[in-house]
């Protein structure tokens, strides 16, 4: 009996995501930048002022989120992506890197289709660079922005009406956790950087946080 | 059935004793848990608890105790390894964050059951089959790939967003300790790129003879 039983995700495996390219880099150095100052880029949606969330840039209400969650995977990937063709990882970092990479494509697929499912529109990918300078920084970049995707899900968990999207997202959000430890070890940080509760980001925090990789 | 048939043998040999002779619903539901993850493997254990928890019908009072239950297994079992894992070192440190985190969990599930309104469930004994440190190692593994599906499995019945938010700060650790003993056993840390199968019909009926 398999572990795995995913049927209804397509599995095709996920095509350049970045037609850009240096996605990857940039996002992670960016994400760790408290002091950066962010620039506007033409490809992010004017933020919505006043009390509307600001996953409602999105759509309205499940399909902003699922678009939110789906602009970070398509960044994660096209990060994923664009460490892989940089060569500054091998062996066993590599092995893990592409796996990470493959589990974010396929988060791509899912919320896509999870858009579709509820008559919205997919949120177009973002183009993206990313800095990839040495294995060091952008394992540091790779944590911080998984660290990050984590706490984003669990941010909008509880705003979430639909149940079938609140399980797909929480199916989502623990794999996201598992990739975030992964780096926080090969780091040599704690796992649980939170303590025992994990916290939450909201979509202000975390679209500012990787608004400079995204360069149109 | 025999061994071989089971995806994860260990699961099959963990004990939940009540002494008091007053079997929860929690417990019920625990070894049925236990259960589906040893025949079906963990993924399949969300799947089951949500159905579960959907016929008994009590609301996020016996979601939160539900959730307790598994905690309770879990940190008796790392407060146990501590000194029954041979563990040493990295490991050691790692077994002391993991109690320590569980035990937190506890308490916080605790609070919470006594905030709505609820009595928390007594915590029943358990009996944890392992003779080594591989063999701890594996057992933990399995412990808590069944408590991040089974919470990703309750929470979407989780009506109060106070609580829902807690159950998923919960299982996001869960989720960090569950890739770190994976790492240790020289295991994928994130072996599927979904933490609970996306089509549940499918599986629930595999798992239809463990809904009590």
């Amino acid at each position: 009996m398999p572990e795995s039983t995913q049927a209804g995700v397509s599995r095709r495996k996920f095509m350049a995501v970045g037609g850009g390219s240096v996605a990857l880099a940039a996002f992670l150095a960016a994400c760790g930048d408290d002091s950066g100052t962010t620039t506007t880029t033409s490809s992010m949606p004017a933020k919505s002022s006043g009390q509307t969330s600001e996953t409602e840039q999105f759509g309205k209400g499940d399909i902003g989120i699922l678009n939110y969650a789906l602009t970070l995977e398509y960044l994660e990937t096209a990060f994923y992506a664009d460490v892989v063709k940089s060569g500054l990882f091998k062996g066993k970092d590599l092995a893990v890197i592409k796996k990470f990479g493959e589990e974010e494509a396929e988060h791509v697929d899912a919320l896509t289709a999870a858009v579709k499912q509820l008559g919205g529109k997919p949120a177009p990918e973002p183009k993206a660079e990313f800095p990839l300078e040495d294995a060091k920084s952008v394992t540091e970049l790779a944590a911080t922005v998984e660290n990050l995707g984590a706490a984003a899900y669990l941010g909008q968990a509880a705003n979430i009406e639909s149940p079938e999207v609140l399980a797909s997202a929480l199916a989502i959000h623990s794999v996201e956790g598992r990739h975030a430890a992964v780096l926080n070890t090969l780091l040599g940080k704690s796992i649980t950087p939170d303590g025992a509760f994990a916290k939450p980001a909201d979509a202000k925090t975390v679209l500012e946080s990787v608004e400079p990789f995204i360069v149109g | 059935m025999s061994d071989h048939e089971l995806t994860h043998p260990e699961l099959a040999e963990v004990a939940v004793i009540d002494d008091s002779e007053d079997l929860s619903r929690s417990e019920v539901i625990l070894k049925g848990a236990l259960a589906t993850g040893a025949i079906y493997g963990t993924l399949m254990v969300g799947p089951y608890v949500r159905k579960a928890l959907a016929m008994s019908g009590g609301g996020d009072i016996d979601i939160v105790n539900f959730a307790l239950t598994l905690e309770y297994l879990e940190s008796a079992f790392y407060a146990e390894a501590k000194k029954r894992a041979g563990a040493k070192g990295e490991l050691m440190k790692l077994i002391d964050l993991l109690a320590d985190d569980e035990q937190q969990h506890v308490e916080a599930l605790t609070a919470t059951v006594k905030q709505l309104g609820g009595k928390p469930v007594a915590e029943p004994k358990f009996e944890f089959p392992y003779d080594d440190t591989a063999s701890f190692l594996k057992l933990a593994q399995t412990f808590e790939d069944t408590g991040v599906s089974a919470y990703n499995g309750a929470a979407p019945m989780i009506k109060s967003k106070e609580v829902l938010g807690a159950a998923g700060s919960i299982v996001q650790v869960e989720a960090r300790h569950a890739a770190a003993i994976r790492l240790q056993n020289s295991e994928e840390p994130a072996p599927a790129a979904f933490d609970t199968p996306l089509d549940e019909k499918q599986v629930l009926k595999a798992v239809e003879p463990f809904l009590a």
